[in-house]
């Protein structure tokens, strides 16, 4: 393993996302706050949900921050570099192994997961105003809750971006990324599914589930939520399986 | 000092369509790879390289010479670790490029066909980025990324984002970005396709220099002035085989005659051939199509009117007549049967 190299490639991400920071933001985290101004501050400010939905919301609203941050941090620029002017040359001739390029990318995939998690806690609370009570007694629980949401965003980036062309970026969001927060127990806990046994059930294979019941987990557990155990376990999977996946995509598409 | 390249029986057949298309038959925008049906009928086959050996001795100047889709950029590619080889070996100085990548990785500089900078970074990043990444340190790397964009004339664009640079400047940047390890092999793909004259003496100057320091040096291209003008020793490849070796003047030695008279006339008869083989100094006739006649010779303008005479007494009209000097092309041609630019 060549740490110099790794760090190199590391500076060189860090050093794309500060000069696109604004931009980036904007991209990932306007979304969500829309969404909480509107259900947590519009619908509970007139009595269509009761002042209690706020403190559902806030964890879906980071988990889908994180997620949609780790993916877009590492899946857009992979489907740019691997088209056809094969931007990712640049850096597969680096002296290391094909692999930690992808590792690398991961990190910074992950880094940028939980710095927009981490804005939207303060943001949402802001938004949402009083009224949201979040309980930080557990922070070693939240961390690798958090650790591992970002770790399933970025993987999930990485295999995402090794399958998709350029022209097919619209379908992902369509296909893949829109049914995932819907379906994600972001916007309501997994619980109230219960009233719809087969859905119940299905949203199951939906990473995002797990991130959303397990920071609901550890910062409002008042609130109806998945077991702790169940949501680490489960997530440490998805994370492994697609860091399997993402890695062997790359390599494939790295070489010719 | 210097380092050699040797190969050996390289094997390449593409079962998708390349990225890039081999890197350089055009390329189709078919998104990506699916891997799903491999069961369908049409099953993609192309087979790039089939069965190529040569060897680069340390510190000379090597060309790969053949026209388009002949595997030249797929024997790049195997050898600077970017297309894995169906079978055979590539060494590249005491490594097997795909037994140490990382090891072969740090001997090789490599200036692609396309220029495929780091388009989200500056010119001077691109080079203090790279020096990074081979471990140079920082005031290394900034001395050398300043001294290679003054020799390459880019010090005024240097803080420019690349996406915004002319083709020109991609290149050279391409090569500044090789250079900036100092690596002891470099290899450039097609390095003067699409440059203007002065940038490509420019460039012919940088690669001769370049070679003076003991580098070796791996160049493809389909231009045979070029190859001439600047290779110590040339491969020429068609059809992912290798097709004649050897120094400019060893191979154009081997073409009968040296000269070549390309005619055309209204009509051919065996009696005509014969008569155009009795002719002085005709080594070889052949007639690929109907109405040519390629006729290799060791000279070339003084043939025309004993040739204008024998067309006449068999009551033939002749219609063009095209004479090349001792070539790379005309050697080409020897071998193929076809111009490098069909």
């Amino acid at each position: 393993m060549n740490w110099k190299t790794f760090y190199a490639l590391l500076a060189r991400d860090a050093h794309v996302a500060r000069r696109n920071l604004g931009p980036t933001l904007l991209q990932n985290l306007l979304q969500p706050l829309l969404f909480t101004f509107v259900f947590g501050k519009v619908m509970t400010g007139s009595g269509m949900m009761p002042a209690s939905y706020k403190n559902m919301l806030l964890p879906g609203v980071m988990a889908i921050s994180m997620v949609m941050a780790g993916v877009q941090a590492v899946a857009m620029p992979l489907i740019t570099e691997f088209q056809f002017t094969r931007e990712i040359e640049d850096r597969l001739l680096a002296p290391i192994e094909v692999g930690w390029l992808a590792v690398a990318k991961i990190v910074t995939g992950m880094i940028q997961a939980m710095a927009a998690g981490l804005v939207v806690i303060p943001a949402a609370w802001l938004i949402m105003g009083s009224g949201v009570t979040l309980d930080f007694t557990h922070p070693v629980e939240f961390l690798l809750v958090a650790l591992l949401v970002a770790g399933f965003s970025s993987t999930g980036g990485l295999a995402l971006g090794c399958s998709v062309g350029q022209t097919q970026i619209g379908l992902m969001f369509s296909l893949v990324l829109a049914p995932m927060m819907m379906f994600g127990c972001a916007y309501y806990p997994w619980s109230a599914l219960e009233s719809f046994p087969l859905l119940h059930i299905a949203v199951l294979v939906n990473p995002l589930v797990y991130a959303s019941e397990g920071l609901r987990g550890a910062l409002v557990p008042q609130v109806p939520h998945m077991n702790t155990l169940v949501v680490i376990g489960a997530l440490t999977a998805i994370d492994l399986c697609l860091l399997f996946l993402g890695l062997k995509k790359f390599r494939q598409k790295a070489v010719s | 000092m210097g380092i050699g390249i040797r190969i050996e029986n390289l094997r390449k057949v593409f079962d998708t369509p390349p990225p890039m298309a081999g890197r350089g038959a055009g390329f189709s925008f078919t998104p990506a790879r699916s891997g799903r049906k491999d069961t369908s009928p049409k099953k993609f086959e192309l087979v790039a390289l089939d069965g190529v050996s040569f060897e680069i001795r340390a510190g000379e100047i090597f060309g790969l010479l053949g026209p388009n889709g002949a595997g030249k950029s797929t024997t790049i590619g195997i050898l600077t670790t970017r297309t894995q080889p169906t079978s055979g070996r590539a060494i590249i100085g005491e490594y097997d490029v795909w037994q140490e990548q990382v090891k072969a990785k740090r001997l090789i500089g490599v200036v692609p066909q396309r220029p495929n900078l780091d388009f989200s970074l500056t010119a001077r990043e691109i080079l203090t980025f790279h020096g990074a990444y081979f471990g140079q340190s920082f005031r290394e790397r900034e001395r050398r990324a300043d001294e290679l964009l003054e020799k390459f004339k880019l010090t005024d664009r240097a803080t420019h984002m690349v996406r915004t640079f002319s083709g020109g400047m991609m290149q050279r940047l391409s090569i500044a970005r090789a250079m900036m390890h100092d690596p002891e092999v470099m290899f450039l793909d097609e390095p003067s396709a699409g440059l203007d004259p002065q940038t490509r003496l420019l460039l012919w100057d940088t690669i001769r220099e370049y070679n003076r320091l003991g580098k070796t040096i791996v160049l493809t291209t389909h231009y045979m002035d070029e190859a001439d003008a600047l290779c110590h020793r040339l491969a020429i490849i068609d059809h992912g085989k290798i097709i004649a070796e050897g120094t400019p003047t060893e191979l154009k030695a081997t073409i009968p005659g040296g000269y070549l008279l390309r005619l055309r006339f209204d009509r051919i008869s065996e009696a005509l051939l014969n008569d155009l083989r009795a002719l002085p100094g005709v080594t070889e006739v052949r007639s690929a199509e109907a109405c040519s006649v390629d006729v290799y010779a060791g000279s070339g303008g003084p043939l025309i009117g004993p040739i204008v005479n024998a067309a006449v007494a068999a009551g033939m009209e002749l219609r063009d007549v095209h004479i090349q000097e001792p070539s790379l092309e005309t050697l080409f041609l020897h071998h193929t049967g076809r111009s490098l630019r069909d």
